[in-house]
């Protein structure tokens, strides 16, 4: 397939903004039932909901310009029984919604306490709302990673590992994320957002890891006999029914020379897994706002050229009758 | 139920791309608006087309066959890339199973075209939405329109009747005959899209001659071993009278 930035954009952006709100949430629940101390809300949860609230909307606006016609993108949230595109318009923008109250709550203050047990813990609104915004995150993440899956005979594609990548990739750029936001705001949670990011993403380097080993064996099940229904094992195209191309030869092909695709893959699974590891390692020990920032910076471009290449590697079937491009 | 398709002979078509300048005649000049021209006399004319004519050549130099493909939606029974529409512009009629595209709700977000196996759905780059075959829709019931004009463009324009229009659920329609007797087959079974569009394949046209023609195996004198007899020598009755 040929990657296309806006989409690049718009899942990465958001991947990272549901990663911080889950580490938020985290930490919130984490310091409800005094695991962890607990933070202000203005300047902790306020400030980070309204962080993850940005990275969201920058992933929305990139969605736009991945549309032919966006005044009319309120339409697509029509055919949610069937379409997993559909599913995601409707849940990203709730979870914004939910995240904004959430921020709100915490921001202003307008957060109550629910229930207190005789311990003395207590349940808050705000916990409430940050849990139906985990659910509605988590759903976020199915859904962006089915787009992609549900579609068989892209069969890079049509696989678990791909909901699941998406799923720990975001995470792990998010809790990355709230490492650096926890260094500078609230050291006292730097710890536990640091372990947990380079704990996902090791697990992200296994899935990742894994669905390049699947890909690499794949034995395409359309062949050019069963695309035009000959069957003779030597089949030339002379023609593809156009001269300047179409945009069957410019929107499913990268374009790009293998050696390119090569150092794409080998550059991704540097940038976003070891590097950050280290750097995060690096960064709590020394608890360097600047090293921890270097972390999210190189994993976020390495999520970019992980994208990318996610895209590039798709090799779709009517890349079949375009032999020549 | 309906299922109007084609049938594309292979065995006839000769690649003339008749059907690709009448498709595009027609569908351009049509309500739904033009088809998008880019460079058209420039160094790289590109646009939107709803059909193609492509060229294979099969087998190695000297045994070499040209076959000319013609491809276009397939309109397929079970169609990927009506579900996974998110606004509902991609849709399949009840009453004809046409699959069709409701230029009006498309937003342009080329989903379908990921779905679509090959690749028959092309982005309209002045208009920004999905466009495809309509099987003509807009000539077909068209009552003005004497009946034998009521087919598709590409249909009426081929010079060598290599596209067959009808109800392919209708065992008795012609194009159901043409795919039982002539060994009509769908592109990529493999993935379950059941096209309704089917394409016969290249036949061979070859004269059988039996040695039996040339000779008959069954001559009775042959079976009873009695060739000519051999000249008489001397007088015979033939010499001696005049009759």
């Amino acid at each position: 397939m040929h990657p296309a930035f806006s989409v690049i954009f718009l899942t990465t952006l958001i991947g990272v903004g549901q990663g911080l709100f889950l580490a938020l949430f985290t930490g919130q629940s984490y310091a409800a039932v005094e695991l962890v101390p607990s933070q202000d809300s203005t300047t902790f949860y306020g400030l980070g909901g309204l962080i993850a609230l940005m990275f969201l909307v920058g992933g929305l606006i990139a969605s736009f310009f991945h549309l032919g016609r966006p005044e009319r993108a309120w339409r697509s949230a029509a055919m949610w029984r069937t379409s997993w595109l559909s599913r995601e318009v409707i849940v990203l923008p709730v979870l914004m919604g939910l995240i904004f109250v959430y921020t709100v709550m915490h921001y202003f203050g307008l957060d109550t306490v629910l229930y207190t047990s005789k311990t003395g813990t207590t349940l808050q609104l705000s916990l409430i709302v940050g849990a139906l915004g985990v659910l509605a995150t988590f759903l976020l993440f199915i859904c962006t990673g089915m787009i992609y899956a549900a579609i068989k005979f892209l069969q890079e594609w049509a696989c678990a590992l791909t909901p699941i990548n998406y799923l720990l990739l975001g995470t792990a750029s998010g809790f990355t994320l709230a490492a650096v936001f926890a260094s500078s705001n609230a050291p006292e949670l730097l710890g536990l957002y640091g372990n947990w990011a380079i704990i996902i993403t090791a697990v992200a380097f296994v899935t990742r890891g894994g669905s390049l080993i699947r890909n690499s064996r794949i034995k395409a099940k359309s062949t050019l006999q069963t695309a035009i229904g000959i069957r003779h094992t030597k089949i030339q195209q002379k023609a593809m029914g156009m001269q300047g191309g179409s945009m069957n030869t410019r929107d499913f092909f990268h374009h790009k020379t293998a050696a390119f695709i090569k150092i794409i893959k080998w550059s991704f699974m540097i940038l976003v897994f070891p590097i950050p590891i280290i750097l995060l390692w690096a960064g709590m020990n020394a608890e360097s706002t600047s090293v921890l920032l270097g972390a999210f910076i190189i994993q976020y471009v390495g999520l970019i050229a992980e994208r990318w290449f996610f895209f590039a590697q798709a090799n779709h079937p009517q890349n079949l009758y375009y032999q020549t491009t | 139920m309906t299922q109007l398709a084609l049938v594309i002979d292979l065995n006839v078509c000769v690649g003339c791309h008749a059907c690709v300048t009448s498709c595009k005649e027609w569908n351009t000049s049509g309500p739904a608006g033009f088809m998008t021209d880019e460079n058209p006399y420039g160094k790289d004319p590109t646009g939107t087309f709803f059909n193609r004519v492509q060229t294979y050549e099969i087998g190695e130099f000297p045994k070499t066959e040209t076959v000319h493909f013609p491809k276009s939606c397939l309109h397929c029974e079970d169609a990927p890339c009506v579900p996974v529409c998110p606004t509902g512009a991609s849709y399949k009629r009840k009453e004809d199973g046409i699959v069709l595209v409701d230029y009006d709700k498309c937003i342009g977000c080329r989903y379908c075209t990921w779905a679509c196996p090959y690749g028959a759905r092309e982005i309209d780059e002045q208009q920004k939405v999905m466009k495809k075959c309509t099987l003509c829709v807009d000539r077909i019931y068209d009552e003005s329109l004497p009946e034998a004009e009521r087919k598709p463009a590409c249909v009426l324009a081929c010079p060598t009747s290599a596209r067959l229009f009808g109800d392919v659920h209708d065992p008795e329609s012609e194009v159901s005959v043409q795919i039982r007797e002539e060994g009509g087959y769908q592109l990529m079974p493999e993935w379950g899209t059941n096209p309704s569009n089917h394409y016969l394949p290249r036949r061979k046209t070859r004269m059988h001659i039996h040695e039996d023609e040339l000779q008959r195996a069954d001559n009775p004198l042959k079976k009873e071993q009695r060739g000519p007899s051999a000249p008489v020598e001397g007088t015979t009755l033939d010499d001696s009278t005049s009759w």
